[in-house]
């Protein structure tokens, strides 16, 4: 069942990691005993049914949650040593994110979304620009470039967190199921999209979904099951 | 873009956003015109009082102040003007005057007043006397037996011009003295107290009546300045150095009137605060409805790598704005509105029985002080930034986790 083989160059390590939830008098194990890196590279999925732990995953090895138990190493770093401000640099400069929705801020255009990040990470305004407009003619999105969000479809808006999650140069992005508000066709548009980034720069594409679709796409596909990892082939 | 940003959130909600400004505005404005109100009233109540023989400056001979009769007097008059004039401004004015307490009477009537001999030449920019008299004409220097009362006082005595009024007073020996005088003018003053008060005769018919020689009582000096009064009745003293002679500033002569500014900028303080913290209730709950609604966008920025101080100020970035165009506006509204009525006064005569207490005429002329403006608009933007502080942290403080599961 445990089909994986690890490589020299993993990019990200969670291991023995346990997260508890508590909801009144119950406790829900959302991750139990998780243990699953990733190489730098992959493109790989994070599939099961809905309440499984695909959220809570993504959410630890983003440095967004912390573990109740157990440890997660991102691009070599150790979460467990870090204050709430180095993981915040950390996610700044190394790890893109992309969510289901409400990815954009409603006020700022296309590009400047895409900028932003950009402004946080201290890139001068020219070269801001000039970044941003390119990525987004990477997502097809060069004409839309002053829209704002609500100007934009559900797919366009997605292809614009996902530009915007490139852009500034990670290590890694994590999209938790960046295609579940979209239709089917949008969706495998979007998949293309993240695919090629991840040919052409290399960039590690851990995504969670249960649309079999987006798991044709990926290299490698995890199967999460009330928490545990249920099964994790390469393909 | 941290400008652009604030700027396009602040007007996501647009109705909103203009009624915190407009109680930004209602407040600055109230805070500004009310206190340039009561600064005019200040003012009036400092002019009236000096207006009222009082002078920036009074010189006195020693121990009139405490006991004003007839035997204080000073004899060089002539000499210690023209010495003083030398360290005083040109523009600065003189009055020298006889002042004693005197019983005035008719055939119907009697009462207390002040007999003051006047020059009234000399009296003009120094009193209210030297703006003339509203009624018949003003002592002349040739009159013998001429006085002038106020309006208050005629009606008081039942009299009219061109009727007699015996003043009795006590004179230089120490007898009793008295004369007949004859109504020629009546003056009109802000206060009808003062009208009942003061009775004007000419300087020399004075000196006759009081057998005081070319003595006077007092020397009254005008300056161009009020707050010049202290350094220049330093000078003053240093010059004269006359242990027969004492100087006084009209702040001296007032006591309530100065103890009275000296709690009135405290009391501008309070007046700010108080109109504050009205305002702040509004500031804090648009605020936080404000961070409220962008809970998911906080959360987003935050996973994003957004720090919490940059969150924090971009909030307060967002309400600084609020309140500094609120702030524009107010000051503007406030400066419009005071000079509006500046130039021809506010008439509170219909509010005005009571005012007459406080030494105040009923027509008021607002004035806008700098410091006044100054700390208002403080008041308004450094308090207004510290409360809006609590939505903002509550914004910087929300966790990426939390933020998606809001609703
Ligand atoms: N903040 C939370 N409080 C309580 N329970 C939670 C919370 N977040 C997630 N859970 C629970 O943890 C389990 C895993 O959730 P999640 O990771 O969101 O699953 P998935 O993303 O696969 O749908 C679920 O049973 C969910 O109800
Ligand atoms: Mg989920």
């Amino acid at each position: 069942m445990y089909s994986y083989k690890r490589n020299e160059m993993p990019i990200v390590e969670v291991r023995g990691v346990n997260k508890v939830y508590q909801q009144g008098d119950i406790r829900i194990f959302a991750l139990k005993d998780v243990d699953i890196t990733f190489d730098s590279g992959s493109f790989a999925a994070i599939a099961g049914p809905s309440g499984s732990g695909k959220t809570t995953l993504l959410n630890i090895v983003g440095g967004l949650d912390l573990p109740d138990t157990g440890e997660v190493i991102v691009d070599g770093r150790n979460f467990g040593e870090m204050s709430q401000g180095q993981l915040a640099q950390l996610r700044l400069n190394r790890i893109g994110f992309v969510f289901q929705s409400y990815n954009l801020i409603p006020v700022l255009s296309a590009l400047e979304n895409v900028e932003y990040v950009m402004l946080l990470q201290g890139v001068g305004k020219s070269e801001r620009r000039e970044r941003a407009m390119a990525m987004l003619e990477e997502v097809g999105l060069g004409d839309k470039y002053n829209n704002r969000p609500a100007e934009l479809s559900g797919g366009q808006q997605q292809r614009v967190a996902v530009a915007r999650s490139i852009v500034s140069d990670p290590a890694i992005v994590l999209a938790d199921e960046p295609t579940a508000n979209l239709d089917s066709k949008t969706g495998e548009g979007l998949l293309r999209i993240m695919a090629g980034m991840n040919e052409k720069r290399k960039v590690t594409f851990i995504f969670s979904t249960h649309d079999t679709m987006v798991m044709d796409y990926a290299h490698r596909l995890v199967n999460l099951r009330d928490g545990r990892v249920a099964d994790d082939q390469i393909k | 873009m941290e400008f652009q940003l604030a700027w396009r959130n602040i007007w996501r909600n647009p109705r909103r956003t203009v009624i915190i400004m407009i109680a930004v505005i209602i407040g600055l404005w109230t805070m500004i015109s009310l206190t340039a109100l009561s600064r005019g009233m200040v003012n009036d109540m400092i002019e009236n009082g000096i207006a009222t023989l009082t002078g920036d400056i009074k010189i006195y001979p020693a121990g009139y102040h405490d006991d004003p009769s007839v035997a204080y007097r000073i004899g060089d008059a002539d000499q210690i003007v023209s010495g003083i004039k030398k360290i005083l401004p040109a523009g600065t004015r003189y009055a020298r005057r006889i002042k004693v307490n005197a019983v005035a009477s008719n055939a119907r009537h009697s009462g207390g007043v002040t007999l003051a001999g006047i020059d009234p030449e000399m009296e003009k920019g120094v009193s209210f006397i030297g703006n003339g008299v509203a009624d018949g004409r003003m002592i002349a220097e040739t009159d013998k037996n001429a006085i002038v009362v106020g309006q208050a006082l005629l009606e008081k005595f039942d009299t009219r011009i061109g009727h007699k009024l015996i003043l009795m007073a006590q004179g230089a020996d120490n007898e009793i003295t008295s004369r007949a005088f004859q109504i020629i003018g009546v003056y009109r003053a802000k206060l009808t107290s003062t009208e009942k008060q003061y009775v004007f005769v000419n300087l020399s018919a004075a000196r006759k009546m009081l057998g005081v020689g070319t003595d006077i009582s007092e020397i009254s000096i005008s300056l161009t300045s009020h707050d010049e009064a202290e350094p220049f009745a330093r000078e003053i003293r240093e010059l004269l150095e006359d242990p027969d002679i004492e100087i006084y500033t009209w702040k001296d002569l007032l006591p309530m009137l100065k103890a009275y500014l000296d709690i009135f900028d405290g009391f501008i303080v309070l007046w700010f605060l108080v109109v504050f913290a009205a305002m702040a209730f509004g500031i804090i709950n648009t605020m936080l409805m404000a961070v409220y609604e962008r809970m998911r966008e906080f959360g987003l920025l935050k996973a994003l790598g957004m720090k919490p101080s940059l969150i924090l100020r971009s909030v307060l970035l967002e309400s600084g704005m609020l309140l500094v165009i609120g702030a524009l506006a107010g000051n503007l509204l406030a400066a419009g509105s005071v000079a509006m009525v500046a130039a021809k006064g506010i008439d509170l005569s219909a509010l005005a029985t009571g005012f007459e207490y406080f030494g105040m005429s009923s027509v008021i002329y607002p004035e806008i002080v700098t410091k006044d403006v100054v700390l208002a608009n403080a008041v308004v933007v450094i308090l207004g930034l510290a409360v809006s502080a609590y939505p903002a942290a509550k914004a910087s403080r929300i966790t990426p986790v939390e933020a998606m599961a809001h609703v």
